[in-house]
């Protein structure tokens, strides 16, 4: 075979997994789709926002309860672990001695890479026993925060220390310069300079708390409730799926599908505001 | 600085401002620093007194109670080698496409971009259902290994092409005009130029994606299934490490033990993984720059 018609036949190859691979999405929306169609063309989208309640046997879609839950609990685990991770970057950069940034550091990158299932296993056992101490049934919105929690910091952290590393050393010299300090020009330049980064990657870790399944599913109750108290069990969306998908059948199962479409779509708003936010560079 | 935050910020005293600051960033870290210590001493702790070498080598017995992970093991590893087996050929070959053989910056790249970008987003359980949907329903596949491989496989996709991708970007552009200099086919440049130069980006991108389709559960819990008998094929259901540590806390009462004992080996064996990597990638990176 000619040289030519090797690389003809080589792009061709090439080309042919290009597709494949990025027609992958295109399958997995198609597929949502078409298991969720029976049950949206006659019952119709707007049952599972105005329904009363979660009893898809029984003829009842209602999402809203598990919609609050999931937004509740991604909302709380958000407020605790933007400052945290914001500020555990700022200790790893600026404050820490050398020694101990670097192994904190390290530490950051081994959390984020904990499998979700211990850290609902440590949760479960270890967390919920100190809520019920606090106020029964122990297992609740709260509790499934503070694991998200933990799960969130690495990312902001990551994301701002990245950030505040990409900061130009002009901006360094040039606050030296004016006589600021360290502090001053911390708050006063290197943060507002890496605003947009860090806001991306909150909402990054949002996208990923929103969809995160099996820590929130051990950790929180798992009761159908619009939450009213920290300490309500709820059930996330992404659990009632994992909760239910095993005896579905029928409407059920097809609005499952509708709750992961609905699920979906709610994460890759947030990952394209992040990519959004992100792109815009702030400082030249 | 004329505005308010300006002000704010220089009418603080410059000593109570580095302390507070200092204060608030160091508490920050010892919080979270505390809660990680915490959780590790915990799956040492008490996954350590539950550990011995009968643990990895016999099946579980009264549902994990009991007895081993000998079958989880395996599963686990037959479905992860499913998963890159099929990801690793497919993302390599979409990697290059994307870094030597569209223009940067292009339409083509930009929508293949895109799209595993997004796929990247994806929540897990939602693979999970898709997977259920398409290749144990619709394909026949059932509750099988190769169910749970191939929809790790889709999991894993986006990270290995992005990886692979950046490694083959990295290669300097004069390996690529001096190989076209000779007359080389673009072929030959790339086994034998491209893919050897970036062989640790292509290793790192492997091993990070074995890492991730190992901590996963949600979307193995409705593919590959629960059964936790050794498999005798890739048809047979098996239950993987993590679902194994889910089952073993939520639905068996004394459990904890085991699961934490589990909790501890995939932890290790995570670690295991990220530690080859770095190696591996270091090797390749020596063995290719100390000839030149």
């Amino acid at each position: 075979m000619s040289p030519s018609a090797r690389d003809a036949r080589l792009i061709w190859l090439l080309s042919a997994s290009a597709v494949i691979a990025s027609g992958l999405l295109l399958l997995i929306l198609l597929f949502l789709a078409k298991e969720a169609w029976p049950v949206l063309s006659h019952i119709g989208a707007a049952k599972f926002l105005l329904d009363d309640g979660w009893h898809p046997t029984e003829g009842t879609f209602g999402l809203v309860p598990m919609l609050a839950a999931s937004l509740a609990m991604s909302a709380l685990a958000i407020v605790l672990a933007a400052p945290l991770g914001v500020a555990s970057a700022l200790f790893c950069r600026f404050y820490a001695p050398p020694l101990i940034g670097r192994i904190y550091r390290w530490a950051i990158i081994l959390l984020a890479g904990i499998p979700s299932v211990v850290l609902g296993l440590w949760g479960l056992t270890v967390i919920v026993p100190l809520i019920i101490w606090l106020s029964p049934p122990g297992t609740s919105l709260l509790a499934g925060s503070l694991i998200l929690t933990l799960m969130m910091v690495p990312t902001v952290a990551l994301t701002t220390e990245a950030a505040l590393a990409a900061v130009p050393q002009s901006y360094w010299s040039g606050a030296a310069a004016l006589g600021l300090s360290r502090e001053g020009t911390i708050l006063g330049i290197a943060l507002p300079a890496t605003r947009a980064s860090i806001f991306a990657g909150i909402l990054l870790a949002t996208a990923r708390a929103l969809g995160e399944t099996m820590a929130v599913l051990m950790v929180s109750g798992n009761v159908v409730q619009v939450p009213k108290s920290l300490f309500d069990p709820v059930r996330t969306l992404t659990a009632n799926i994992a909760l239910e998908m095993a005896y579905a059948t029928g409407d059920h199962r097809a609005s499952l599908f509708v709750s992961g479409l609905v699920l979906t779509l709610l994460v890759l708003a947030l990952a394209a505001a992040a990519r959004h936010t992100g792109g815009q560079v702030v400082h030249a | 600085m004329p505005d308010a935050t300006g002000t704010a910020v220089t009418s603080t005293p410059r000593a109570l401002r580095y302390l507070v600051l200092q204060g608030v960033t160091w508490m920050a870290a010892a919080l979270v620093a505390g809660a990680f210590a915490w959780m590790l001493a915990d799956i040492i702790w008490q996954g350590a007194g539950r550990l011995d070498w009968s643990f990895v080598t016999t099946s579980p017995k009264s549902a994990g109670r009991s007895g081993g992970i000998a079958p989880i093991l395996v599963s686990t590893l037959l479905i992860l080698t499913v998963a890159i087996a099929v990801a690793a050929p497919l993302g390599l070959a979409t990697a290059v496409l994307l870094s030597e053989f569209t223009r940067h910056g292009g339409h083509a790249g930009r929508w293949i971009g895109l799209s595993l970008d997004v796929l990247a987003g994806v929540p897990s359980i939602v693979f999970g259902i898709f997977g259920n949907a398409f290749f144990s329903v619709w394909l026949g596949l059932g509750f099988s290994i190769l169910a749970g491989g191939l929809t790790l496989a889709c999991m894993a996709l986006p990270i290995l092409i992005r990886i692979a991708e950046s490694g083959l970007r990295a290669v300097p552009n004069d390996w690529r005009l001096g190989a076209a200099a000779l007359g080389m086919s673009r072929a030959t440049v790339l086994c034998q130029v491209l893919i050897p130069a970036a062989t640790p980006a292509l290793v790192a991108g492997l091993m990070l994606g074995i890492g991730r389709a190992m901590a996963e559960t949600a979307a193995l819990v409705f593919t590959s299934g629960y059964v936790d008998r050794m498999p005798s094929s890739l048809f047979d259901s098996g239950r993987a490490i993590s679902v194994h540590i889910y089952d073993l806390t939520m639905n068996v009462a004394g459990g904890d033990r085991s699961a934490y004992a589990s909790a501890l080996v995939l932890i290790a064996l995570l670690i295991i993984i990220n530690g080859a990597a770095i190696g591996l990638a270091d090797r390749a990176l020596t063995r290719r720059i100390t000839p030149i």
